[in-house]
């Protein structure tokens, strides 16, 4: 009985029979294709699938000529590679009056982008550090409002922020838009930064101050050195963000100031001419660049940050 | 002199009252702990006197000076943490002289004071090192002589060896008391290591809900004790209790409980023991003789439950008429499970207890 038992096992797991002759011992022998290896990476094999199969037709529509895509094998790889679109997409593409294709939305995005992503931080990780840390009076109020706002819609508050940038003579300039998206990064990067500070040990922030620190001391001396990871989810938050963009970048600034975004749309939604399915492919995964980019540089960081900003609460 | 007074102190946290008008007298060059269970109140009393916590009424003077108000750096004092708090990004130099670069201290002066804290703590080698490449037996060195450097009369302990496994704990233990003995500062040790206190300390003060029980050097708390807290909570295994009343018979007083009669005759207070009272008897394990009754002497049998040698002694869990109790004997003297033992009390030593108050005899 106990031999019998011995020798199927050892055949199940593919294991010469001697091995298991006198009982199990050692490590436990595992089969590579068992049923649950097979759901596992045939379920994820199936998502990725999913998920690249798009990129893949963008990526080889883009490298193909106008002729090719209109026999119409969309997954076919491209006979003849082509980087003409991708050029004419950066320089060349009309959007209503300008022809110089997507170049100037990209600039105009980094002139939003850098400004309010270093501002925005800036400020919402020393709002975070004075509410974990400094506790004053009223700080359990400030917060909840700051909360608060992160779960009104941007619908509601377009046209009353339309009308103060007005007042303040800012309206339609990039400046305009910057106070906008710094703004709006606040509720959730304070809150991001104050979990993060209110998870460093209460003790380090009590020595620094038996050592004479204050404040502002204590910020760049102390705190600011141990929330590299923190600083990287910050930052990719709110580039990736503000990169896509629309709504405020259409409604903020005028034509000559419209982000990459804006002017992508304006570039595949154009109406006159033949629709340039290469050109659009190649103009939508340039403007998606930078926030790919900024994943596959900064991913490792982005995912120890989160862990160790979300956790505490 | 006074080195630390702390008058009236009380704080609260909303409605909660951790700490209520509480007095506290700390000499020039005293060592006192600061002793209780989690929650009594006795890290935030640390806190308060380091100037971290904001109290909400009464007055603390270090040095005859009002420092109520004061900021925790103009107060006088170093404090060092359980969890070291050391910061991670410097080095244990750096960690040293952040302090003293923060009061613009001049640059010779700030590398002579942390060569001589590195030197009586001897962590010269370590000085280039991060704290994450030390143990945690020389990060807590550093962290005490990050208090060092600053020169101070007062250094505050926040647990400061409970992060430690037990073998550091004993040997820096004994650190701290040698540096005691050569700074000669006053020290004020915040602990729930009974070891730790009756060790280390010139006087203990128990803590229990904000208030201090009792405030005295360990000889007087490990042997007279002022109430049933502070008896069942000093001592290891704790204080063995029998709850009973006061008899008188020929001129001898006993303790009658549970059937049991203790001859408590010779106990200090006796005066106060009148008949019918309700009390408390307290016996130390170590204050139980086994097999060793003299002649004359009252004598109760019990049953060894449990032995637990531990070497240098052995400790016998009893059954003395339905009631449980541990004493302390000799390492080499064995008594298995279910041998029967006579006892003889040592009541001179005792304590006795008001059965309604808790308080001493």
């Amino acid at each position: 009985m106990d031999n019998i038992a011995t020798k199927d096992t050892a055949a199940a797991y593919g294991v010469a029979p001697g091995r298991l002759k006198s009982g199990p011992r050692g490590a436990k022998p595992r089969r590579r294709l068992s049923r649950r290896n097979i759901i596992v990476y045939g379920t994820l094999i199936v998502v990725s699938l999913y998920y690249l199969l798009p990129l893949y037709v963008m990526i080889v529509t883009s490298l193909k000529g106008m002729p090719e895509i209109r026999v119409g094998n969309i997954f076919a790889p491209p006979l003849e590679i082509t980087f003409e679109p991708w050029v004419k997409a950066w320089a060349e593409a009309c959007t209503g009056l300008n022809c110089d294709g997507l170049s100037r939305g990209f600039w105009n995005s980094v002139r939003i982008t850098v400004p309010s992503v270093v501002i925005s931080i800036a400020v919402a990780s020393i709002n975070g550090y004075a509410l974990a840390n400094w506790r004053f009076k009223g700080a359990d109020l400030f917060f909840t409002i700051l909360i608060i706002g992160a779960f009104i819609p941007y619908q509601v508050m377009i046209y009353p922020i339309v009308i103060v940038l007005r007042e303040m003579g800012v309206y339609g300039t990039l400046t305009g838009l910057v106070i906008v998206h710094t703004i709006f990064g606040m509720p959730i990067l304070t809150l991001l930064f104050r979990n993060y500070f209110a998870g460093l040990p209460e003790e380090l922030f009590k020595a620094a101050r038996v050592d004479g620190a204050g404040f502002w001391t204590i910020y760049f001396k102390i705190m600011l050195p141990m929330s590299l990871p923190i600083f990287v989810v910050a930052m990719i938050l709110q580039v990736t963000g503000i990169w896509n963009d629309f709504l405020f970048g259409v409604v903020f600034t005028r034509p000559e100031y419209y982000p990459m975004t804006v002017q992508l749309n304006n570039i595949v939604n154009s109406v006159q001419g033949v629709k340039e399915y290469n050109v659009n492919m190649a103009a939508t995964i340039l403007t998606g660049l930078v926030p790919l980019t900024v994943y596959f540089v900064s991913g490792r960081l982005f995912v120890r940050g989160i862990a160790a900003g979300a956790v505490k609460g | 002199m006074t080195s630390v007074s702390v008058k009236d102190l009380s704080l609260n946290f909303g409605a909660v009252t951790v700490l209520d008008k509480l007095n506290l007298d700390i000499d020039h060059g005293e060592f006192l702990v600061l002793l209780g269970s989690s929650g009594c109140g006795k890290s935030t009393l640390l806190n308060c006197i380091a100037g971290l916590l904001d109290v909400s009424d009464g007055q603390i003077f270090i040095h005859d000076r009002n420092v109520t108000w004061e900021e925790p750096k103009d107060r006088g004092i170093g404090m060092v943490f359980q969890s070291y708090a050391l910061y991670p990004q410097m080095t244990v130099e750096k960690n040293l002289s952040f302090g003293l670069q923060v009061a613009r201290v001049p640059q010779a002066e700030i590398d002579k004071r942390v060569k001589r804290a590195a030197e009586i703590l001897q962590i010269q080698p370590l000085l280039r090192r991060k704290p994450s490449e030390l143990s945690g037996g020389q990060r807590q060195r550093v962290a005490i002589g990050r208090a060092l450097v600053r020169d101070v009369d007062v250094f505050l302990f926040d647990e400061p060896l409970s992060n430690l496994d037990a073998k550091l704990r004993s040997e820096l233990r004994v650190e701290i008391k040698r540096l005691h003995q050569s700074l000669k500062n006053t020290m004020i040790y915040v602990t729930h290591d009974q070891i730790e206190a009756l060790t280390l300390a010139d006087r203990i003060a128990v803590m229990k809900s904000g208030v201090i029980q009792q405030l005295a050097d360990p000889m007087t708390i490990y042997n007279a004790p002022e109430n049933l807290f502070v008896a069942g909570f000093i001592g290891s295994p704790s204080m063995n209790f029998f709850r009973g009343e006061v008899d008188a018979r020929d001129g001898r007083s006993f303790v009658r409980a549970d059937g049991v009669a203790f001859d408590v005759s010779a106990y200090p207070a006796r005066t106060k023991l009148q008949p019918g009272r309700k009390v408390v008897l307290g016996v130390r394990p170590e204050h139980v003789k086994v097999d060793e009754a003299r002649e004359g002497e009252t004598v109760h049998q019990a049953v060894v439950d449990i032995e637990e040698p531990m070497g240098a002694d052995n400790l016998l869990w009893l059954k003395l008429a339905g009631q449980s109790m541990s004493v302390r004997i000799a390492g080499q003297r064995r008594y298995p499970p279910g041998s029967t033992v006579r006892l003889s009390f040592d009541t001179a030593v005792a304590s006795i207890f008001d059965a309604a108050s808790e308080n001493r005899l």
